[in-house]
């Protein structure tokens, strides 16, 4: 980084330090949340019922429609080659014998590519979405071994499949930095969210050293890759100077945007759709091939669809990177903590901006006298990594709720009571207080229904060949949100009404746990509601992502719904019941409004777009910009337990039950809830035991590019998964909501090694725990 | 995928006949892996001659229970007489792959499953059996899941079947027919080691075909099972298998059979620790010191060290369940 980039970055850290410390001491009227969502209130309705999911049948019947469904006259398949070398350059390239392929229609390379911008990198912008920022096909360079450096259309899938294999590509390779060991001595802090991954509070070495009891030790986790069922896919026309993309992603708005960058448009020139995602966990972003369709097809002048191979999701979309991170507690002897150091070092590369902040968790984790938190970036030429099911607190919860197991079983205190003894009064680090925090009570609640008092000596329960053992820990990932939250509510005289806004269904059940949200804010039925997302052209900039996507829906219709009741009001006039009053007095009631106090003040909402003589009202606005996570400290809970079965001859871990108690506000749908929670735990489960991308040191190419080979959990490793939790709504929060998608994998990979340990008697403090580490 | 010609054969005489046409052309079982490699390019025949057609009987013979080669890996699993006589087999069996897999699979095609050496299926990497003289890239790689037993310095793949790992304890047979003819060959002569030649896996000539295999009788195979201990619950490949029948008589082992998978570059038939055993008496020191001496040859890689003790604890663990109390 130059000396300038750095003064001009500090400059801007201590600007958002100041704004930081206003916002915290702003009385909270003046931050949005200050007043509490009115829905919290309401009790009745459908918001905490389990309402099934509008999408369900259309996806049984195969009539939901993903992106590499949507058929095109005149539409070629594309295939991509993918690069051999960890870094260099092409030296010689010969595409003859692909473009003989009979179907093939054209084979693209750096040579014949149209000129296009590096894509705009995550975070560089509020639109940006590229995983990277290297120029695609626009130079010989090779950058991490698997870059793509070739697309073949043709007419068949199969024949640009097999066009690819003939590619004759020659190469100058250079020195890659593929090894971790020599990456690590020469390292960076790393920066997240503008702000550095660093944190001291007091001097927490010393307090270590002087504390009577303490623990010290080191994790490591390996790389992961993003395997959503769906495999990444796009299809793209031109229709003239204007692109459209259907594309399975979770940033609609962002790519539109992204895209007009690198093609050189304008934002209104890129339209793109993506109504239904098979899975998305932070890689359905922007990779190389939505760019390589759209200039294939600019090029070829045909519509393209593009999918990628299960192998080629492995070489060219990122994944969750390697972590070595140092945990050291030091306690009294009533387990107060005085010092926690949380330092590390993570693999990324020259080209993305993701050091995976695994300090995140420990920052409001538990009160400590002192705290030293820092994450160091070490670079490697690979693919970039990315944004994976809770990036930072998946595998910082795995190294922090270990070591706090540790520190339990050194000091011979249960683990839960060294929590509780250790739980903060306001966050830590930040000094705000909690919007919300039932941490203590979501553990309680656990431990009983759980069973955790039966839970023995380590290596004391067993049952013939196996041993039992049973873990704890703590997850949690912040309640965000971001800005540009907007959202377009359409009310007619028949009483439907629409909401029109850019957000994402990737499974998780947004336009299910919306449209019932919207019902009971307009007190309608739910067929009543129409819920339009998933395109460019809508209103908002909502990334599915960061589990922000529900309290930013969440914000932009309470603005929406404010402002279309205000537009109401005065369409009733003096002549209706609710003559007078303002917006926040009245509620939506049985298909119209009603005063809060007083239901018998009530119009309908016919009856009062019939008095004005209009069909529909339509409004449109934009959520408050999210101040509210700076007033207050937001954060998602849980307290996970684990009965594991540990193989005392073959060393291979059953896991027989786990009990995800979360604490995570307002529950809107019991039903997809649930399945976020339990797929976030199957993740869990699957990271804790299995899941590792074999990174070839020596090549920097992973050797493991299928499910075949990169595990995952099977059913049969999934025993039965027990959810409950608080349904505390979080009153600073849109509809005292959090979102779910990714507390869920979080903390379980601590309470298995944990289960694991109390099993065994054996800490295995490198993941994956598999049986060799066991026996 | 590289284009390709399709055949469907009616006969085994067909089937050879038709595969004489080119020098790269595969028989076709049920596809599960081949069409995996084809896709991958590490296979690249330019003719298939798809044998799922043929007889697929099992029927009982003089010299045992004959299981023609286009049996359907569900079928065999699930046959009473397997089930009954040779049940390591019927466990072997469904201990593999997954059951929409084994539906599909072949007895013939299971045996030439090729290893899961993730080097192999790279063509990125060294492979000295991919590309014969290429060298090595697992030898120094990632190398669990590979060979302790075996081995060379050219290749240390393993096989990944299971159902071969309790045919070799079976004493099974392959029938073999060919433009020269038919011949028998012993299971466990039927997969070669690599030595130098790791692309050569096994004793088929050009153009022959497995036609049968067939199970001798034995007395004492209602008392045998199969043990596979791998990295998930199911659906994954062996770090240490063991197919395993014993006959006790009197507290002294009288005869057994002992196989291991996912250690070598075959299903490796225990041999050693099988003449341990026979005279000794049914303990666990007995089975251990057998497993001791199966072992003894065992070369660990940079990985895969672990495996020496998994095998010979889980030797001891699968004789000492057939020969416990509730055996």
């Amino acid at each position: 980084m130059s000396v300038i980039a750095e003064a001009a970055k500090k400059a801007q850290g201590a600007v958002q330090a100041v704004m930081k410390t206003a916002i915290a001491n702003a009385p909270d009227g003046w931050i949005p949340g200050g007043v509490p969502d009115p829905l919290i209130r309401a009790k009745h309705g459908l918001v905490g019922t389990p309402v099934s999911r509008i999408d369900g049948p259309l996806k049984v019947k195969g009539a939901a429609r993903f992106a590499a469904e949507f058929p095109l006259d005149g539409m070629v398949y594309a295939a991509l080659a993918h690069a051999t070398i960890p870094l260099g350059r092409i030296a010689t390239l010969d595409t003859s014998a692909a473009e003989a392929v009979p179907g093939v229609v054209l084979v693209m390379t750096y040579k014949n590519a149209p000129k296009m911008a590096p894509p705009p990198l995550f975070m560089s912008n509020p639109k940006a979405v590229s995983g990277d920022n290297l120029p695609i096909f626009q130079d010989a360079d090779i950058h991490w071994n698997g870059q793509p450096y070739a697309v073949a259309l043709a007419e068949t899938q199969e024949a640009a499949d097999h066009a690819t294999t003939l590619i004759e590509v020659t190469y100058d390779e250079l020195p890659a930095r593929t090894r971790f060991a020599e990456a690590k001595t020469n390292t960076y802090p790393g920066t997240f969210q503008g702000e550095p991954l660093l944190v001291e509070i007091g001097d927490a070495e010393a307090a270590l050293a002087a504390a009577p009891h303490k623990v010290d030790v080191t994790y490591t986790t390996p790389r992961h890759n993003h395997n959503p069922i769906e495999l990444h896919a796009a299809t793209v026309r031109w229709n003239g100077d204007d692109l459209i993309v259907h594309d399975a992603t979770q940033a609609v708005t962002h790519t539109a945007w992204s895209l007009a960058q690198i093609f050189g448009l304008k934002e209104e020139q890129v339209h793109v759709t993506s109504p239904y995602v098979g899975g998305g966990f932070g890689s359905k972003t922007l990779w190389q091939h939505q760019t390589l369709a759209a200039a294939a097809s600019k090029v070829s002048g045909r519509p393209v669809r593009i999918v990628l191979s299960r192998e080629g999701v492995f070489r060219g979309v990122g994944g969750r990177t390697l972590t070595e991170q140092r945990v050291a507690i030091g306690a009294q002897a009533d387990g107060a903590f005085d010092a926690i150091v949380h330092t590390g070092t993570i693999g990324m590369t020259s080209h993305n901006n993701l050091p995976e902040p695994f300090i995140v968790a420990t920052k409001t984790a538990y009160a400590a006298k002192t705290f030293h938190l820092d994450v160091e970036v070490a670079e490697m030429d690979m693919v970039a990594n990315t944004f994976m099911r809770a990036p930072g607190e998946a595998v910082g919860t795995f190294a922090l709720e270990c070591a706090v197991d540790e520190l339990a079983h050194d000091m011979g205190i249960d683990p839960i009571a060294l929590r509780e003894r250790n739980e903060p009064e306001q966050d830590p680090t930040a000094g705000t207080p909690f919007s919300s925090r039932n941490i203590v009570a979501a553990y309680r609640a656990g431990a009983e229904r759980f069973g955790w008092d039966k839970r023995q000596a380590p290596g004391t329960r067993r049952e013939g060949e196996w041993l039992i053992g049973m873990g704890c820990a703590t997850g949690t990932y912040p309640y965000y949100r971001m800005p540009g939250g907007a959202a377009r509510l359409t009310l007619t005289r028949d009483a439907r009404v629409t909401v029109a806004i850019a957000a994402h269904e990737m499974g998780m059940g947004t336009s299910t746990a919306h449209s019932a949200v919207v019902a009971d804010r307009f007190g309608l039925p739910l067929d009543a509601v129409t819920f339009d997302y998933a395109d460019s052209k809508l209103p908002g900039v909502v990334l599915a992502g960061g589990s922000q996507q529900t309290a930013s829906i969440g914000a932009a219709v309470i603005a929406a719904h404010r402002a279309l009741v205000t537009e109401l009001l005065k369409l009733a006039g003096n002549d209706s019941p609710l003559a007078g009053l303002k917006a926040d007095e009245v509620a939506g009631y049985d298909g119209g409004l009603c005063k809060l106090d007083e239901p018998g003040r009530y119009e309908s909402y016919a009856s009062i777009l019939g008095r004005a003589n209009r069909d529909e009202v339509t409004v449109e606005a934009e959520a408050p910009p999210p101040l509210e996570t700076q007033h207050w400290s937001m954060h998602s809970y849980s307290a996970i337990f684990v009965e594991a079965a540990v193989n005392a001859i073959t060393g291979e871990t059953r896991i027989r039950r786990v009990l995800g108690s979360f604490d995570c506000g307002t529950i809107l749908n019991p039903k997809t809830a649930s399945s976020q929670f339990r797929g976030g735990m199957i993740m869990g489960l699957g990271m804790a035991l299995m899941e590792e991308a074999q990174f070839d040191e020596r090549s920097g190419r992973i050797v493991n590019p299928s499910l075949a080979e990169y595990h995952v959990p099977v059913h049969m490793d999934v025993p039965a998964i027990d959810i409950i939790w608080t349904d505390i709504p979080d009153p600073h929060a849109p509809m005292g909501a959090h979102g779910v998608g990714e507390i869920g994998i979080t903390g379980v990979a601590a309470a298995i090694a944990n289960a694991v340990f109390n099993a065994t008697g054996k800490r295995v403090r490198d993941l994956p725990i598999t049986l060799d580490k066991l026996l | 995928m590289t284009p390709f010609a399709y055949d469907r054969a009616g006969s085994s005489a067909d089937a050879i006949r038709l595969a004489q046409a080119t020098a790269a052309t595969h028989y076709l079982g049920g596809g599960t892996n081949l069409v995996d490699l084809m896709r991958e390019g590490v296979a690249t025949p330019d003719r298939l001659v798809d044998v799922t057609g043929l007889s697929a009987a099992i029927e009982p013979t003089p010299d045992g229970l004959r299981i023609d080669a286009a049996v359907r890996n569900t079928a065999l699993a699930s046959d009473p007489r397997v089930r009954r006589d040779y049940p390591l087999l019927a466990r072997a069996i469904v201990a593999g792959a997954s059951a929409q897999i084994r539906n599909m699979a072949t007895v013939g095609g299971n045996l030439l499953q090729r290893t899961r050496c993730a080097y192999f299926y790279d063509d990125a990497a060294a492979c000295n059996k991919r590309v014969p003289g290429a060298g090595c890239d697992a030898v120094d790689g990632f190398n669990r899941i590979h060979a302790i037993l075996g081995a060379s310095p050219a290749c240390v793949a393993t096989h990944p079947s299971d159902m071969a790992v309790a045919m070799a304890a079976l004493n099974a047979v392959v029938t073999i027919d060919g433009p020269d003819g038919s011949r028998d060959v012993p299971l466990t002569d039927f997969h070669r080691l690599p030595g130098g030649t790791p692309e050569i896996e096994t004793v088929l000539a050009r153009g022959e075909l497995i036609t049968a295999v067939t199970l001798p009788p034995l007395g004492f195979g209602a008392r045998s099972t199969y043990r596979k201990v791998r990295d998930r619950a199911s659906y994954a490949f062996a770090l240490v298998s063991v197919a395993a029948a014993v006959d006790v008589q009197g507290g002294t082992v009288a005869d057994v059979r002992l196989a291991l998978g996912g250690v070598a570059h075959k299903p490796w038939r225990a041999f050693a620790a099988e003449a341990a055993l026979r005279g000794q008496p049914a303990t666990a020191a007995s089975f251990r010191a057998a497993a001791e001496a199966e072992l003894a040859d065992a070369v660990p890689l940079r990985d895969n060290g672990f495996k020496i003790e998994l095998a010979k604890r889980t030797i001891v663990a699968v004789l000492e369940e057939l020969t416990g109390e509730a055996a």
